[in-house]
């Protein structure tokens, strides 16, 4: 079986635009510890700027797909092919505490020199509202300033995937809102293709362009949101239901 | 001799300091009870309660160390110690770091290095004193093994805790981002490691300064340790107190030193 995964730095060939040739290109890939199989013969396509997100339980794989597309986790049988540079946003900010917030961002740029990392990392930076905090030390920032300084760490090198794994999982639900309209903005103004992995049903269907349900290391379901953004989760009902069915989850009656 | 506990008295101490005023308030609240047994200890002296021949009055000590300085043979036996110090370190504190190095990145490594260095850790190294003069006759050699081998094993210990104790989520980070190796190295073990490696730093330090005392007492014709032997020989408790007043202040010195690149290094800690 052919094992093949295009890394993105060592990629020559631009994307072409028009093509409509996918961002990502993963055919069976699958992974195994010994008889546990954690991705089963996945397939799975990401158009350029397109924003997926990927729902599943705890252990149906989303983790290890993630982990493989970043490049963490070997690619063992099947292929997964990226066109771009890939860059992850983790569920806890993961920034140095010993480097600047500003050098945590530059520190994602490999190219170029000091100075003009120096300055997209600002540039970036300004544009996730933190433009004050270039110069101070990762402790000093509350959880959804650091989350933020974890996404313009992502999005300084113009990833041509951005991996977000499960990013607003540990915030307080006023300031999940704000990060879910920035990441929006953002996506919006630099158009990556961006693999959003949740938990959070609502989550996925008021960001996403398409939903997947991942089980047991497939693809279970896949659904289309057609609605327009900002999207009101009342008009979307139907839509919530049929994934709630799909991962398994029943809800009582609403209390009228 | 029947020092081996290493730097008694070196509290580690982290955490954020008070502020200024408060600061100074309590240091001179502490400064009182020391003074006052300074001044009972020179009452007890002026009255003939503390004989001079065993002990000698605080203002006969600080006489007899002003008349040592004149004479400059105070000078010439502190830089004679503090070169034994810097040489011993060097030597100890290059091969912990090279063996920490070894153990802390590579599973072969640590296999290898570990077992032996935790088993060399348990001997008490004031012990090989004798064996290394042995080895190494009784002139400088001797007295530098010995302090560098009371200072590569806290050193080593503390800075293989560090290497293993960076987060292996940071390492997935900067691996997402493309940092080679050495830039992981450089950007996320090496930082991550470095407060433990200092708590050894500090460690090491105070260890040396006791290997250097122990080691000065085996045949010295230099040193602070020569001085005091020889101030011993002839009844004066003066020379005797004083040279361990400047042993102290010595290690007081460097402690001080590293406790200040703590604070530089780790500025991030607090913010």
């Amino acid at each position: 079986m052919a094992t093949r995964l295009i890394h993105p730095d060592t990629r020559t060939t631009a994307p072409v635009p028009g093509t409509g040739a996918p961002t990502v290109r993963v055919r069976g890939l699958r992974r195994a510890f010994g008889d546990h199989v954690v991705l089963d013969d996945l397939d799975l396509d990401i158009a350029p700027g397109e924003l997926v997100a990927l729902l599943g339980r705890s252990g149906s794989g989303k983790s290890t797909l993630l982990r493989t597309l970043a490049g963490l986790d070997p690619v063992t049988h099947g292929t997964a092919e990226i066109d771009g540079t890939v860059s992850v946003a983790f569920q806890e900010p993961r920034l140095l505490p010993w480097r600047r917030v500003g050098d945590n961002v530059a520190l994602a740029l490999r190219h170029g020199s000091r100075a003009s990392r120096r300055a997209r990392a600002r540039q970036t930076l300004m544009e996730v509202g933190l433009a004050e905090k270039h110069d101070v030390w990762p402790v000093t920032l509350s959880g959804g300033q650091a989350q933020r300084a974890s996404l313009a760490r992502a999005l300084v090198s113009a990833p041509g995937l951005l991996l977000l794994d499960e990013p607003f999982s540990a915030l307080d639900a006023l300031t999940r809102i704000e990060m879910h309209d920035l990441v929006l903005a953002l996506w919006r103004e630099h158009r990556p293709a961006v693999l959003l992995v949740t938990h959070d049903v609502d989550e996925a269907l008021k960001l996403a362009d398409r939903v997947l349900v991942i089980d047991e290391g497939r693809v279970r379901h896949e659904t289309r949101v057609t609605a327009e953004r900002p999207r009101d989760l009342a008009g979307l009902q139907d839509l919530r239901a049929e994934l709630l069915a799909v991962l398994g989850v029943h809800e009582g009656p609403t209390p009228s | 001799m029947t020092s081996t506990a290493p730097a008694a008295g070196a509290v580690i101490t982290t955490g954020p300091r008070r502020s200024r005023p408060r600061r100074g308030a309590a240091a001179l609240r502490r400064a009182i009870s020391p003074l006052a047994l300074l001044a009972l200890w020179q009452a007890a002296s002026a009255t003939g309660v503390l004989p001079e021949d065993k002990l000698a009055p605080p203002l006969q000590i600080l006489e007899a160390m002003t008349e040592e300085w004149r004479k400059g043979t105070l000078q010439d036996a502190t830089v004679i110690s503090v070169q034994r110090v810097a040489i011993g370190f060097a030597i100890g504190a290059a091969v912990a770091l090279v063996l920490a190095t070894v153990a802390g990145l590579s599973r072969i490594g640590e296999d290898a290095v570990d077992p032996p260095m935790q088993m060399l850790r348990t001997v008490p190294h004031f012990g090989l004193l004798p064996l290394l003069v042995l080895w190494l006759g009784i002139d400088e050699s001797p007295k530098v093994a010995l302090i560098a081998l009371g200072v590569a094993f806290p050193l080593y210990v503390n800075t293989v805790a560090g290497i293993r104790g960076v987060d292996p989520k940071m390492l997935d980070a900067a691996r997402a981002m493309r940092l080679s190796w050495t830039e992981r190295l450089r950007h996320v073990i090496a930082p991550g490691a470095l407060p433990s490696a200092l708590v050894g730093l500090r460690l090491s330090l105070g260890v040396a300064w006791l290997s250097l005392i122990v080691a000065e007492q085996i045949n010295a014709t230099s040193g602070i340790g020569y001085l005091v032997s020889d101030a011993a020989s002839f009844g004066r408790t003066d020379v005797v107190v004083g040279g361990l007043v400047v042993y102290s202040l010595l290690g007081l010195a460097t402690d001080a030193l590293v406790r200040s690149l703590e604070r530089k290094a780790l500025a991030w800690r607090h913010g």
